[in-house]
């Protein structure tokens, strides 16, 4: 059986569709978990989830209905912590992670299943899912997309100024526990495809790698759903490239597939950071004493290789940290 | 019993504030009128901001009541009419954004859920950056900006809803001398166009002229309200100096265990 037949599987049409979607709406949500600077609450919320899941197989209901549930619930009760324990909100949530992942393993064992049902909870199972999987998958995720697409400019401003949300009429703490919600359900959609602990890998990730090429949230945001669709697309396919000749499973595929992505876009960012900030222009400053310099042997110009920093009406070029502003015959010292 | 007056925007009536418990504010009664700027000066710790977040809303009030544009803020709805610049907040998060999208933000107040940006928000938008002078800015990351610009993208930000009471909590801490007169600028367009400016400041520096009043807190009470001072006198009067007095000290209790928190207060 050769790659191109695999393809034509319906196992591994379904898991396509299935890690298109969360790969699209993970980072959505996660551009706006990251702009609140909480990273780490799809972390939270997966191991959360893991006890969810455990619940399902104890009473035999739904493991991804009642991870969701558990999951928001867990969403919600974090983002209330978060919300009136002031400082060290992180410990709260640090408590949470423990307890939920804890009362997860412990609740499968008394529920008489072995670590391996678990094990396609935690890292993901994308090639057994069902088409009634990609439907609820597609649902929820539709869900996200519009939610995030939609309410933007008001989860913008919340995520980027609580206070100053609030003082313009919005209603905060409703956003800050839609944002939660939405967290734990893009979870759960991307519970089947990575699993619970690599989960908030395709949150953050593909907003990492994003934003070391944007200057703009909304450059950020589309590019973070770009990256995540490729990363989970091409670890999928990866993943089942290789399956010919080694078993390797799609959900830590696709996060290094994303981590790949952000490697080598860093230095790119390092980059374009550092020249952004050799050439911010200088400010100016009335009154500054006039100094020339003393012997200067290079002419600076256009492509002397020196940066031309804007400083009010003329540049300066810096080097040797100079900065060296022409001045009829010789140069200033500015 | 006097109705209240729907064109005066502040009305601060015997307000106690308590954080944790502890009465930060007591009784102080303020009215600020329509088309007046008015400062907050006092030493750290005297409830300036407090005062502030307790007129926008930010902290309950313990007793007393706080109107604004004759409405009790409980009933307060016309939000949007409200510009804030909050104390020591950067403009930066944790993902990019440029100085246009974080000074659209402050039109969300006006914004219908789920509508695309009109006509007349982006116009607000470039106005609101035209008046703190960083129209040729807009496209930066805000974070490649100074401080003090980052300022000015906050202040345009509260601009571009187009309030017509605009409080400003310390604009100018921090902030260098030409930044400060970028700021005075604006704000004193602002009042041309008859806006309300409240102001809690440590430096009032080119400020000055624009002033209407001038109040001066300490110790959570009113201590002087009347005729615009400087700092110097505001703080000659009523303190050594603004910074470390001996005896000085914080009301605020500090809560510092994970599942600590004040009853009543919503954070």
């Amino acid at each position: 059986m050769s790659f191109i037949d695999l393809l034509s599987l319906d196992f591994m049409q379904r898991a396509l569709v299935a890690a298109l979607l969360t790969g699209l709406a993970a980072p959505a949500i996660g551009t706006f978990i990251v702009q609140r600077r909480l990273a780490l609450l799809g972390d939270g919320i997966g191991h959360v989830a893991v006890t969810g899941v455990a619940l399902g197989l104890l009473t035999g209901a739904s493991p991804t209905w009642s991870a969701i549930v558990v999951a928001v619930l867990g969403a919600v009760l974090m983002e209330v912590i978060r919300e009136r324990g002031h400082t060290n909100g992180d410990v709260a949530l640090a408590l949470l992670f423990y307890g939920g992942l804890a009362g997860g393993v412990l609740i499968t064992g008394i529920a008489g299943q072995g670590a391996a049902t678990l094990q396609a909870y935690l890292f993901g199972s994308l090639n057994s899912i069902s088409f009634a999987d990609v439907v609820f998958t597609a649902i929820l995720a539709a869900v996200v997309l519009v939610l995030t697409l939609g309410l933007s400019p008001q989860l913008f401003a919340v995520a980027s100024d609580q206070d100053f949300a609030r003082v313009a009429g919005l209603r905060v703490r409703g956003y800050n526990l839609l944002i939660a919600v939405l967290a734990a359900v893009s979870i759960t959609v991307a519970m089947r495809t990575v699993g619970l602990l690599l989960v908030s890998a395709l949150m953050v990730v593909p907003v990492a790698t994003s934003q070391q090429l944007a200057r703009s949230f909304r450059a950020t945001f589309v590019g973070a759903m770009l990256v995540g669709c490729v990363a989970s697309v091409g670890g999928l396919l990866l993943s089942a490239a290789l399956s010919f000749r080694v078993d390797v499973a799609p959900g830590p595929t696709i996060v290094l597939m994303a981590l790949a992505m952000f490697t080598a876009t860093w230095p790119i960012g390092v980059w374009l950071r550092r020249r952004s900030r050799l050439m911010a222009p200088f400010p100016e400053v009335s009154a500054a004493p006039h100094r020339s310099t003393d012997q200067h042997p290079h002419e600076h110009g256009k492509d002397c290789g020196h940066p031309a920093v804007p400083h009010a009406d003329h540049v300066d070029y810096v080097h040797d940290g100079h900065r060296h502003a022409p001045h009829g015959e010789h140069y200033d010292e500015h | 019993m006097t109705s209240p007056d729907t064109s005066v925007p502040v009305v601060l009536d015997r307000v106690s504030v308590a954080i944790g418990g502890r009465p930060i504010l007591r009784d102080v009664d303020l009215t600020v009128h329509a088309g007046d700027m008015v400062t907050l000066l006092g030493p750290n710790g005297s409830g300036k901001s407090t005062l502030v977040r307790a007129l926008t809303g930010l902290l309950p009030v313990a007793r007393g009541e706080v109107r604004l544009f004759g409405t009790p803020l409980d009933d307060f709805g016309d939000w949007q009419r409200i510009g804030f610049v909050p104390q020591r907040s950067t403009a930066t998060g944790g993902v990019p954004a440029t100085v246009r999208e974080v000074v659209a933000s402050g039109r969300v107040g006006r914004r219908r859920l789920l509508r695309p940006t009109s006509a007349a928000d982006r116009s607000a938008v470039e106005s609101a950056l035209e008046v703190v002078g960083l129209s040729d800015r807009a496209s930066h990351g805000v974070s490649q900006l100074s401080g003090g610009q980052q300022q000015r993208v906050l202040i345009a930000r509260a601009l571009a809803g187009e309030p017509d009471l605009l409080v400003l909590d310390e604009p100018t801490a921090g902030v260098d001398l030409p930044n400060q007169q970028a700021l005075a600028d604006a704000l004193r367009q602002l009042k041309e166009r008859g806006a309300t400016i409240v102001l809690v400041a440590h430096e009032i520096g080119p400020m000055m002229p624009l002033i209407d009043r001038t109040v001066v807190m300490r110790d959570g009470w009113v201590a002087y309200d009347g005729p615009p001072l400087t700092q110097e006198v505001a703080s000659h009067t009523h303190h050594h100096h603004d910074h470390d007095v001996p005896g000085g000290h914080d009301h605020a209790p500090h809560v510092s265990s994970p599942f600590d928190w004040e009853r009543g207060n919503p954070g």
